[in-house]
């Protein structure tokens, strides 16, 4: 498999990831993805059911047709890691609350802007007059409090421990320069809690879990470690062309072909053995556990989420603006809870499609091009069709 | 010619908008003295332009007229700037319709504060492309508003142009089985801006594709006078141009991704940002449909010009009757290629 992991193989292309979207390669893949489930037996009526962690690989599955050239004996499950798509909508309100004061310059990545709170987005706060910024980083944020020291600049830190590091390492600048008018609205989740909860939610069918790359090139592999040992599902940390994902797939069917529970690397190149541990000591030294946090679609999940240590209480937007926190139950039509956890399909979600559109998103799974909703309406629902 | 009043001010104030002498300094300073080497506009200085009906009717059988706002952050990009901008978007409004360009009007909208250097770099660039475009510049607006009421500087222009007999493009006269010629490298004009706002930690060596495309069309129809449609891609970029013809002709598009020019790049920088390159804007791009047995033809035409070099045949017009836009990836799977929705968003990680 060089051609798969060694970049070296199509030097001078000028594109880097050419050679993880070589066509030779990908048929061979697929040729052997097919005859891997013959001999598992798996077909269109008992599918090896395989689910993607990450808004990344769900993307990236639909971006380049993947479920539809491979055989029907493999069924992705859309998992809960799209960062932007399980905010509830609670959180959404507080920083529009935030974003109202009239001293705050309210920061956030693109793709928060669209997300729908109880009454309203970002997107339309922004409209009314409040003074939202969109931000690439959060040192972005931190720039824009050293140019305007008379505002309060907060940054909305979201995503999983891959946005984590880099919104810790802004705090801790922060501190040591000294600028005192920098906060961040922490809504940092952590991945390995929310698989549990997909582990141990009713119906779980899964076989196999493609894990997440960028979140495992900080972590690591060694926190997966109880999905193999004790629920005994393989787990593959995959990259994000479709090379890589394709050979995820053969890598997890063949251990479920053998019958084993392990968790291996496919993205080598990028993701250590024991992730980033400069990353890792940054995260520990700014945040802590919550003891839960409200997830949309999955309700509360505990230990899910972090906050700012007391020790850098100046910095927390919670603590420096009164933010209400209070839940707001999600829509009662909407499932995303359940396309979360891989037991409904998006288009099986009655809003689907109707009230429910990327222009209109009802649920989160609508709103990011990472969610699976927002994926299917975008590149999906082709198969056998055209 | 008399000698114009030399403008000594170094930014433009509300008192340039007021109507009297610093009005007529700024007007004859920046934008006639620009426009004057190209003989552009008449020094008369009446309300409105006159253009002889003679020579339109010797051009071409229906006239054609459209108008565009160009609103861009920042004003000079790699590749372009907003003056430019505003002879292009304009002008190849005109050009896509068969149109040969005749006459552009110009009105810009100016915020006080704005240097008056600035607004000279403008007009020279927006004057070197009407000439690079063969059309004229014949009438214009200025005002001047408050800091805080416009970002810098609004420019709107109006454009006529000539539509030769015989010709007739239009968005809803794909039928199955045309072919799809995109004429350019999709995406360079949006990836340009976004780097250009110097937002993004990284550097991207991409010039916007901002360009008059009166020549690359006119070379185009000459070959392949049957041609159905031309649209330049511009806001949604390929991707909405796509589904524009779709529901208009009542008939699905089936592309081929690898077909489809894209600068690594700009690739590249789309897979940071969570980006889709189709549907990232150009301003010197078409998209045309062709009669199959035309298609060759108007595709070697096209490569000719050197604003074609890298045109390709990217797909064919289908009978789907759910008029869906389909893209073929390299593995022989299939994608929905959907409407934009707004403004792309960049993802987080």
């Amino acid at each position: 498999m060089t051609s798969v992991t060694d970049p070296a193989a199509s030097a001078g292309s000028g594109d880097p990831t050419a050679p993880f979207h070589d066509r030779d390669t990908g048929r061979r893949l697929i040729g052997r993805i097919a005859g891997q489930l013959d001999r598992l037996g798996a077909d269109a009526d008992r599918p090896v059911r395989l689910m993607e962690v990450c808004g990344g690989h769900t993307h990236a599955i639909f971006r380049h047709g993947l479920a539809g050239v491979l055989p029907a004996g493999v069924e992705f499950l859309h998992g809960p890691g799209c960062p932007v798509c399980v905010l509830p909508m609670g959180r959404i309100d507080d920083c529009i609350a935030i974003a109202g004061d009239p001293r705050v310059i309210f920061t956030t990545f693109g793709d928060a802007m669209r997300v729908p709170g109880s009454r309203k987005t970002l997107l339309q706060a922004k409209a009314d007059g409040a003074d939202i910024r969109m931000v690439y980083s959060p040192l972005d944020a931190l720039e824009l409090a050293r140019r305007h020291p008379d505002r309060e600049v907060v940054f909305f830190g979201l995503g999983f421990e891959t946005t984590m590091p880099a919104t810790a390492l802004t705090v801790l600048r922060a501190e040591r320069e000294g600028i005192a008018n920098f906060s961040l609205f922490c809504n940092h989740i952590t991945i390995v809690p929310t698989i549990r909860a997909v582990l141990d939610s009713p119906g779980m069918t899964v076989d196999g879990f493609i894990g997440p790359g960028h979140v495992s090139m900080i972590i690591g592999l060694r926190p997966y470690r109880f999905i193999a040992e004790r629920y005994r599902r393989p787990l593959v940390v995959a990259g994000f062309e479709p090379l890589d994902v394709l050979q995820a797939v053969s890598m997890l069917l063949e251990q479920i072909a053998r019958g084993a529970a392990a968790v291996a690397n496919q993205y080598a190149r990028i993701v250590p053995e024991d992730g980033n541990p400069a990353a890792l000591e940054a995260i520990a030294a700014v945040f802590e556990l919550r003891e839960f946090f409200e997830w949309r679609g999955l309700g509360s999940i505990d230990r899910s989420g972090v906050r700012v240590r007391e020790r850098y209480a100046r910095f927390d937007a919670e603590r420096r603006f009164a933010v209400q926190g209070v839940t707001v139950v999600d829509p009662t039509a909407c499932q995303c809870g359940e396309v979360l956890k891989g037991v409904l399909k998006p288009w099986q979600c009655k809003l689907f499609g109707t009230a429910c559109t990327p222009e209109t998103p009802v649920g989160a799974l609508m709103v990011s091009s990472e969610g699976a909703c927002a994926a299917y309406r975008q590149y999906g629902g082709l198969r056998g069709a055209a | 010619m008399t000698a114009r009043r030399r403008l000594s001010a170094a930014t433009v104030t509300l008192a340039h908008g007021g109507g009297g002498t610093a009005m007529r300094d700024l007007v004859e300073d920046v934008f006639l003295a620009a426009f004057d080497d190209a003989g552009a506009v008449p020094a008369a200085a009446e309300d409105q332009a006159r253009l002889p009906l003679a020579d339109l009717v010797a051009r071409g059988d229906r006239l054609a007229f459209t108008t565009d706002s160009f609103v861009v952050d920042p004003l000079f990009f790699p590749g372009g700037d907003i003056g430019r901008l505003a002879v292009c978007g304009t002008v190849n409004d005109l050009a896509v319709g068969g149109a040969v360009p005749v006459a552009l009007s110009c009105a810009v909208v100016i915020e006080e504060g704005l240097p008056v250097e600035t607004l000279r770099r403008v007009a020279a660039s927006l004057a070197a492309t009407a000439r690079e475009a063969g059309v004229r510049v014949v009438t214009g607006d200025t005002k001047v508003v408050a800091r805080g009421a416009c970002d810098k500087l609004f420019i709107t222009t109006s454009g006529v142009g000539v539509i030769r007999a015989g010709l007739n493009p239009g968005i809803d006269r794909a039928r199955p089985g045309d072919r799809v010629l995109v004429s350019g490298h999709s995406g360079d004009h949006g990836a340009a801006i976004l780097a250009a706002r110097g937002e993004l930690a990284v550097s991207v060596p991409v010039d916007s594709d901002c360009a008059p495309l009166t020549g690359v069309i006119t070379a185009l129809l000459e070959a392949a006078p049957g041609t159905r449609l031309i649209r330049d891609a511009t806001r949604g970029g390929v991707a909405a141009v796509l589904n524009e013809l779709a529901e208009a002709s009542r008939a699905g598009v089936r592309v081929v991704e690898e077909s489809i020019p894209v600068r690594p790049e700009v690739r590249g920088l789309c897979d940071l940002l969570g980006l889709d390159p189709l549907y990232l804007g150009n301003e010197g791009v078409i998209v045309a449909v062709l009669p199959p047995d035309q298609a060759e033809a108007g595709l070697a035409a096209v490569r000719a010009h050197p604003l074609g070099r890298a045109a390709a045949l990217v797909g064919t017009v289908t009978d789907d009757p759910r008029m869906r836009v389909v893209m073929e990836t390299p593995f022989g799977g299939t994608r929905l290629v959907d409407r934009p929705v707004g403004d792309p968003l960049p993802r987080i990680c």
